[in-house]
C-alpha cells in the first residue's frame, strides 16, 4: 500500500459517482451510487487492514503543494481511520434506505449524497487546516440541499436553521485559524497540534473553535436546529446527520480544541461539563414528552453527544477513549433508530407515535431489531454505547465526581424515554387498523438494520478491534494534556490503616480471605 | 474444554436458536433445545458444587475473550468459579431447568411459546455470567443483563398495557441502583487502579484508613464505595425504598416468578455483597446502613404480605421481606448464614411461586385468593407441595432435635447472628426480623388457608364464569389481555357463601405431571435443603475456601446466645399460624371486623404504604412536567425565540427599513444627502 493514495481515491469514488448520477435516470442513479459507495466500504476495509496499529501516528499521507502554502494534505490517524470506517459503512445504507422513498429528483438526490461522502471523508482525512475547513463548511451544502428539497412539510424553515446556526459558528473558527497560521506559520495540522500557543491567545482562539463545534455536536442551547432538521429531512438524510455530522463537532474537539489549545481547554473544562450536565438532564426530560418519535431520538441525541463532551474534557484515556467509542456507537445505534423510524414512516408516513402500537403483533422481526437498539441506545452492556458511555463515565468520575452523577443519570432517563417509545410503538393493543396491517420487514431493511445490528454487537462484545488504532493517538494526546488536567474532586487518600475496635478480627479475616 | 463454559454458555447458544428460530423452529424443538441445555448445565453444575462440598475442589478462572483496555482501565470476559459460584450455579441452574420443565405445562397453551423460552434461556445464561463475574464490570454485564430478560419477561403478554408498564417500572428503578453500581465501579477503580475482583478484596482491608471526597463530601473510603454499590444491590434485591418494582412484576407469567423474582435474579445483590464481603466488613458503617435496610424491609414487606389478596403479590412481597433477612444477615457480618438463607429460600420460594402458579392453572388464571378456598381435595399434590414451601418459608423445626424444614436452619441462623454481633444495630434488626417471622407465618398460612381450606368460593369469579361458559379446555385467543389479571380485586364484590355450593360447577383439576414433578422436586428441596447444608454453610469455613469473610468470632457467639433467642422465630411462628388459624379457619368474621376496626391502619397496609403514589408524585409526574416546561418553554420560547427566530426578526425588520429608506425618489435621497453633509460639517466645527 506504500504510496497509493487511497484516500484520494476514496474521494474520487464517490465525486465520480456525483458527477455521474446527475446525468442518469432514477434507476441508473440508484445502481450507481449504490456501487460507488459500496467500493468506498471496500476501499475502507482495505484501509483499515492496512492500518498499521502501533506504527506511525499519520498514515497513508499524501501531499501535493497546491498554491500560496495551501496544500492538499491528506492522512489518517486511528481516530480518523475510525470515523471514516463509521461514514462509509453507514452510507450504503443510507443508499438503501432511500431506495424506495425517494421518487423524485432521484439523481440529483444520489448525487448530493454522494457529495456527502465525498466532504465527510475530506474532513476526517484533511491534514491542512484550510482543507479540513473547506471540506468542513462545504459538508453544510448538500445537507442542506437533503433538508430543503426531499423534506417534510416544513422544511425550508428546518433547513434554514440548519444552515445559519452552523455557519455562524464557522464564521469565528476561521478567524481563528487565520490568526492560528499566521503566528505558527503553517497550515499542517499535525505540527499544529504540537504548537504552543500563547496561553493567553488559547482563550479567545477556544471559545472561536468552541463556537463552531458546540454547534455541531450540538451542545446546550445551541441545540435546537437539530429537533427540527431530523424531522423534517428524510430517512437517510437523519441517519446520516446523526451518524456522522455530528461526530464533526467531536473530531473537532479532539483534533483541535484539545491538542491545539489545551490550557484553554481546561480553563474551560468546568464550563464544557456545566453545558454537558444540563444539557443531559434537560434533554432526556424534554425527550421523555415528546410525540413526535423523530424529534424524541433527536433529543436523545443531544443527551448522549453530552455525554461524548464530557468524556472528552475528563483529560484521561478514560474519558478519551469513552467518548470515541461512544461517537462510534452513537453513529450507528442513533443511525439505526432513525432507519427504524424510516421503515413505519414510509408504510404509515406519520411520526406521531400515538399512531401506531402493538407493531410486536404484526412486525415481528422489527419488533426485535427495535428493541435492540432501543436497548443499545439506553447502553446495555454488550452493545457498543455500553462501552462508550461507561468509559467515558468512567473518565470523568476521575475529575468531577458532580458530573459523573449529574451525567449518570441520563441512563436512568435514557431507559425511561426509551422504553416509553418503544411501548408505546411496539407494545400494547392494536389500536389502530391502519397500523395493525403494515407489513414486516422486506429483505433490504432486514439487511440494512441486521449489518447495523452485528456492528454495534461486534462493538459491544470485542471493542478492542476498534480500540487498538486509537490506543496510541489518545496516548499521545493524552500526554500533551497531562500537565493541564483538571485536579481530581475525589482527593483519595491512603491515611493509616486504622484497626478497627469491634471489627478487628473481621478485617484480619478478610485479609485472609483475600489472600485464597 | 472447561464444563463452565458450557455451563454457561449453553444457554445462550439455546437461547439464540430458540429466539431466532421462532415460528421457523415451532413449539417442541424450541422446548426441547432450551429445556435440555438447561438440564445439560445442571448436570455439569452439581458435580462441581459436589467437589466443593468434599472440599476437593480449587477456585478456578477460565479466561473468555479479552474485554475493554483503556489505559489501566482493563477488564476481560472470564468465568471464575469458587464456592459461592458453585453454590449459585446449582440453584440457577436447578430452579432455571425444573421451571423450563413447568413452563411446558404452564405455557402449554400459549401460541408464542419459543419466545418464551428463548427468553428464559437468555436470563438463565445472564445470570450466570453475573455469578462467574471475575471482576465488577463483568458482574454488571449480568446485572443488566438480567434486568433486561426480566423486563422481557415481565412484558411477556405485550398486549395487556400494565404488563408494558410493570416492565418499563422494573428496568426503570432497576437503573437507578444500576447508577450507583456504576459510580462504585468508577470509585473502585479511582482507589484501586483495578476492577478485578480477586485483587480488590486483597487491598480491602488495607483501606481502612483511607479517605475519599464524593460530591465534595468526605467520607471513609470504604464506607462510600460499597454505600454506591449497594444502592445497586437495593435496586436489584427489591429493598425498601427500591423495592416498588418487584410487586408489579407479577405481571409476568408465574414461572418466570418463580425463576427471576424469587429465587435468582432478586438475589443477585445478596450474592454481590457476600461476593464482595471484605470491603464491606472495611466498611462499619456500610454495614450498618446495611443492616438497617435489610431489618426494615423485612418487616415493611411482611406488613404489607398480610393484607394482599392476590395470591401472587402475597408471595412477591414475602420474597421481598425474606430478602432483608439476607441482608441484615450480611450487614452483622454472617455472609455464610446469608448465602444459606439465599440458598435455600431459592427452593422454597421458587416451590411456592410454581405452587401458586398450579393453583392458578387449575383456577383458570384466577389470582384472587377471595375465589379460591377448599382446593385441598381438588389439587392434593400442588397441596402438599404448596404445605411443604410454607412449612419452610415459616422455618418450621424442632430446637431440640436440630431438625426442620430448610427456612428453619437459615432463617434462625439469620436472627441468632443478629441477636449474637452485640452491636445495637444487630439488636434492632433481631426484633424487626423476629417480628418480621410472626407476621411471614401468619401471611403464609392465611394464604394456605384461604386457598386450600373453607368452603369452594369460586362462583363469582369472573376467570371460573368465563371457563365455564366457554368450555374448559378451549383454546382462547392469542397473547390475549386475559391472562393473571391482578389489577381487578377492586371491581368486583366478594362472594357471600350462601349463594350456592361456591363451585358454579366448575371443579379445578389437578395440573399435569410436567409440572408437579418440578414442585415434588423443589419441596424435596425445600424439606431437607437445609438439614443437610447447615454443616456447611453454616458450620464450616474450610467449605468457603476464603469466597467470603467468615467472621469465626461471630459463628462461635451464635452458640452462646440465649435459649428464648434461639427459640424466639420458633414462638413467633407458633403465633402467626394461630392468629391465621383462629382468623381464617375458626372465626372468618374477624379480619373483616379487624378491617373495620383499623380501617386507617388496612388502607396504609393494603396500599403497599403508598409508595408508588409517593413516587409518582415527586418522581413521574413532576419529569413530564419539567419535560413540557424545558421544551415550550425552554427551546422553544427563550432559545429559538430570542436566538434563530429573534434573529430572522431582527434581520427582515432591517430589510424592511432598508426597503423603505430605498425609495427610488431622487428629492429624498438629495435630502438624505444634505442632512448628511450638514452633520459631518457641524461636527468638524464643533470638534
Amino acid at each position: 500500500m506504500e504510496g497509493f493514495p487511497i484516500l484520494s481515491l476514496m474521494l474520487l469514488v464517490p465525486l465520480v459517482g456525483a458527477v455521474a448520477c446527475l446525468f442518469a435516470e432514477a434507476r441508473a442513479a440508484r445502481m450507481i451510487a449504490l456501487i460507488a459507495t459500496l467500493i468506498d466500504l471496500a476501499l475502507g476495509i482495505v484501509l483499515w487492514l492496512n492500518f498499521d496499529v502501533g506504527g506511525a501516528q499519520w498514515q497513508f499521507v499524501e501531499r501535493a503543494e497546491l498554491f500560496a502554502g495551501f496544500s492538499w494534505a491528506l492522512g489518517i490517524d486511528g481516530i480518523a481511520l475510525l470515523l471514516i470506517l463509521l461514514s462509509v459503512f453507514l452510507m450504503p445504507i443510507c443508499i438503501g434506505a432511500s431506495w424506495k422513498s425517494i421518487t423524485k429528483r432521484v439523481g440529483e438526490y444520489m448525487a448530493a449524497f454522494l457529495l456527502m461522502e465525498v466532504l465527510m471523508i475530506g474532513v476526517f482525512a484533511a491534514q491542512d487546516l484550510f482543507l479540513f475547513y473547506i471540506f468542513f463548511e462545504s459538508s453544510l451544502i448538500p445537507m442542506y440541499l437533503i433538508i430543503g428539497i426531499w423534506g417534510g412539510d416544513n422544511r425550508i424553515y428546518a433547513s434554514y436553521k440548519f444552515f445559519l446556526y452552523t455557519l455562524l459558528g464557522s464564521v469565528l473558527m476561521l478567524i481563528a485559524m487565520l490568526w492560528m497560521v499566521n503566528v505558527a506559520g503553517t497550515t499542517d495540522i499535525p505540527t499544529l497540534m504540537a504548537y504552543d500557543f500563547p496561553v493567553k491567545a488559547q482563550t479567545l482562539l477556544w471559545l472561536a473553535f468552541f463556537a463552531s463545534f458546540a454547534v455541531k455536536m450540538p451542545m446546550w442551547p445551541v441545540h435546537t436546529w437539530l429537533p427540527d432538521a431530523h424531522v423534517q429531512a428524510p430517512t437517510a438524510g437523519s441517519v446520516i446527520l446523526a451518524g456522522v455530522l455530528l461526530k464533526m463537532g467531536g473530531y473537532g474537539f479532539i483534533r483541535f480544541s484539545l491538542p491545539m489549545l489545551p490550557e484553554a481547554s481546561s480553563y474551560f473544562a468546568d464550563f464544557v461539563w456545566a453545558l454537558s450536565m444540563i444539557a443531559v438532564v434537560v434533554t432526556s426530560l424534554i425527550a421523555l414528552v415528546q410525540s413526535d418519535m423523530k424529534k424524541l431520538i433527536a433529543y436523545s441525541s443531544v443527551a448522549h453527544m453530552a455525554i461524548v463532551t464530557v468524556g472528552l474534557f475528563s483529560f484521561n484515556v478514560q474519558g478519551l477513549e469513552g467518548s470515541v467509542m461512544l461517537m462510534l456507537a452513537h453513529g450507528l445505534v442513533s443511525g439505526a433508530l432513525f432507519l427504524c423510524v424510516g421503515v413505519i414512516y414510509d408504510r404509515l408516513h406519520t411520526r406521531e407515535i400515538a399512531r401506531y402500537g402493538g407493531l410486536a403483533v404484526n412486525m415481528p422481526k422489527y419488533a426485535v431489531l427495535f428493541l435492540f437498539f432501543t436497548m443499545a441506545s439506553i447502553g446495555l452492556p454488550g452493545t457498543a454505547n455500553f462501552v462508550g458511555e461507561f468509559l467515558s463515565l468512567a473518565g470523568i468520575y476521575q475529575v468531577s465526581t458532580w458530573a459523573a452523577l449529574i451525567c449518570g443519570t441520563g441512563i436512568i432517563l435514557g431507559a425511561a424515554y426509551m422504553l416509553y417509545l418503544y411501548r408505546r410503538v411496539a407494545f400494547g393493543e392494536q389500536k389502530n387498523a391502519d397500523a395493525a396491517a403494515l407489513p414486516d420487514l422486506d429483505a433490504r431493511e432486514w439487511v440494512m438494520l441486521g449489518a447495523l445490528a452485528a456492528a454495534t454487537l461486534w462493538m459491544g462484545v470485542y471493542p478492542e478491534s476498534f480500540m487498538a488504532p486509537m490506543r496510541n493517538d489518545i496516548a499521545t494526546l493524552e500526554a500533551r494534556l497531562a500537565q493541564a488536567a483538571p485536579e481530581s474532586d475525589s482527593h483519595f487518600e491512603m491515611g493509616e490503616p486504622v484497626p478497627m475496635a469491634d471489627h478487628a478480627d473481621a478485617a484480619h479475616e478478610a485479609a485472609e480471605g483475600g489472600a485464597h | 474444554m472447561s464444563s463452565i463454559l458450557i455451563i454457561v454458555f449453553l444457554p445462550l447458544l439455546a437461547s439464540a436458536i430458540a429466539g431466532l428460530g421462532n415460528k421457523a423452529l415451532g413449539n417442541v424443538p424450541a422446548k426441547v433445545i432450551t429445556t435440555g441445555a438447561l438440564f445439560i448445565s445442571c448436570a455439569l453444575s452439581w458435580p462441581i458444587f459436589l467437589s466443593y462440598l468434599a472440599g476437593t475442589a480449587e477456585p478456578s478462572v477460565v479466561p473468555v475473550l479479552m474485554w475493554v483496555q483503556s489505559g489501566d482501565f482493563a477488564f476481560d470476559w472470564a468465568l471464575r468459579v469458587d464456592t459461592m459460584t458453585a453454590i449459585m450455579l446449582v440453584v440457577i441452574t436447578s430452579v432455571s431447568a425444573l421451571v423450563h420443565l413447568y413452563s411446558w405445562g404452564y405455557m402449554d397453551d400459549e401460541p408464542d411459546q419459543p419466545r418464551f423460552f428463548a427468553y428464559l434461556c437468555l436470563f438463565t445464561f445472564a445470570m450466570l455470567m453475573l455469578v462467574t463475574a471475575d471482576n465488577l464490570v463483568q458482574m454488571f454485564f449480568g446485572w443488566e443483563g438480567v434486568g433486561l430478560a426480566s423486563y422481557l419477561l415481565i412484558g411477556f403478554w405485550f398486549r395487556k398495557p400494565s404488563a408494558g408498564a410493570a416492565a418499563i417500572k422494573a428496568f426503570v428503578v432497576n437503573r437507578v441502583g444500576d447508577l450507583g453500581f456504576m459510580l462504585g465501579i468508577f470509585g473502585t477503580f479511582l482507589v484501586f487502579g483495578t476492577v478485578s475482583i480477586p485483587e480488590i478484596l486483597a487491598a480491602a482491608p488495607g483501606m481502612s484508613g483511607a479517605t475519599l471526597h464524593f460530591l465534595g463530601m468526605e467520607f471513609h473510603t470504604m464506607t462510600i464505595l460499597t454505600l454506591l454499590l449497594f444502592i445497586g444491590a437495593m435496586g436489584k434485591s427489591a429493598q425498601l425504598g427500591l423495592h416498588t418494582w418487584l410487586p408489579d412484576a407479577m405481571e409476568g407469567p408465574t414461572p418466570v416468578s418463580a425463576l427471576i423474582h424469587a429465587a435468582t435474579m432478586v438475589t443477585a445483590g445478596v450474592f454481590m455483597v457476600c461476593r464482595l464481603s471484605p470491603m464491606f466488613q472495611a466498611a462499619p458503617d456500610t454495614m450498618t446502613f446495611v443492616t438497617l435496610i435489610g431489618g426494615l424491609t423485612c418487616l415493611f414487606a411482611a406488613t404489607i404480605g398480610t393484607t394482599q389478596w392476590d395470591i401472587k403479590r402475597v408471595i412477591a412481597y414475602s420474597t421481598c421481606s425474606q430478602l432483608g433477612y439476607m441482608f441484615f444477615a450480611a450487614g452483622v457480618g454472617a455472609y455464610g448464614v446469608a448465602m444459606f438463607h439465599l440458598f435455600t429460600h431459592a427452593f422454597f420460594k421458587a416451590l411456592l411461586f410454581l405452587g401458586a402458579g398450579s393453583v392458578i392453572h387449575s383456577m383458570h388464571h384466577e389470582q384472587d385468593m377471595r375465589y379460591y378456598g377448599a382446593l385441598r381435595k381438588q389439587i392434593p399434590v400442588t397441596f402438599w407441595a404448596m404445605m411443604a414451601g410454607t412449612l419452610a418459608i415459616t422455618g418450621v423445626g424442632v430446637y431440640w432435635l436440630h431438625a426442620g424444614f430448610a427456612g428453619y436452619h437459615s432463617k434462625d441462623a439469620i436472627l441468632e447472628a443478629a441477636f449474637a454481633s452485640g452491636t445495637e444495630m444487630g439488636r434492632t434488626a433481631f426484633w424487626l426480623g423476629a417480628i418480621a417471622a410472626l407476621l411471614t407465618s401468619f401471611y403464609s398460612w392465611r394464604l394456605m388457608f384461604l386457598t386450600f381450606w373453607g368452603k369452594p368460593r369460586w362462583s363469582q369469579s369472573e376467570h371460573i364464569q368465563h371457563a365455564v361458559h366457554h368450555g374448559h379446555d378451549e383454546p382462547e385467543e392469542a397473547n390475549p389481555a386475559r391472562q393473571e389479571d391482578s389489577g381487578h380485586d377492586v371491581s368486583h364484590h366478594v362472594p357471600s357463601p350462601e349463594e350456592d355450593d361456591g363451585t358454579a360447577g366448575y371443579h379445578p383439576h389437578e395440573s399435569g405431571w410436567v409440572m408437579l414433578v418440578p414442585l415434588i422436586l423443589l419441596s424435596v428441596g425445600a424439606v431437607f435443603a437445609g438439614f443437610v447444608f447447615s454443616p456447611y454453610f453454616v458450620e464450616s469455613e474450610s467449605f468457603w475456601q476464603g469466597s467470603i469473610v467468615y467472621n469465626e468470632h461471630l459463628m462461635h457467639e451464635m452458640h452462646g446466645i440465649p435459649t428464648w433467642v434461639k427459640l424466639s422465630a420458633s414462638i413467633a411462628m407458633l403465633i402467626g399460624l394461630a392468629v391465621a388459624w383462629f382468623a381464617y379457619i375458626k372465626d372468618t368474621s374477624i379480619p373483616g371486623k379487624f378491617v373495620n376496626q383499623f380501617r386507617q391502619v388496612h388502607a396504609f397496609l393494603y396500599n403497599k404504604w403508598y409508595f408508588d403514589e409517593l413516587y409518582n408524585l415527586i418522581f413521574v409526574r413532576p419529569a413530564f412536567w419539567l419535560g413540557k416546561v424545558f421544551w415550550k418553554q425552554g427551546d422553544v420560547g427563550l432559545i429559538d425565540r430570542f436566538g434563530p427566530n429573534g434573529a430572522a426578526w431582527v434581520v427582515e425588520r432591517g430589510a424592511v427599513v432598508a426597503k423603505k429608506i430605498q425609495s427610488g425618489y431622487l428629492y429624498s435621497y438629495a435630502l438624505i444627502m444634505l442632512l448628511g453633509l450638514i452633520a459631518a460639517i457641524s461636527w468638524v466645527m464643533v470638534r
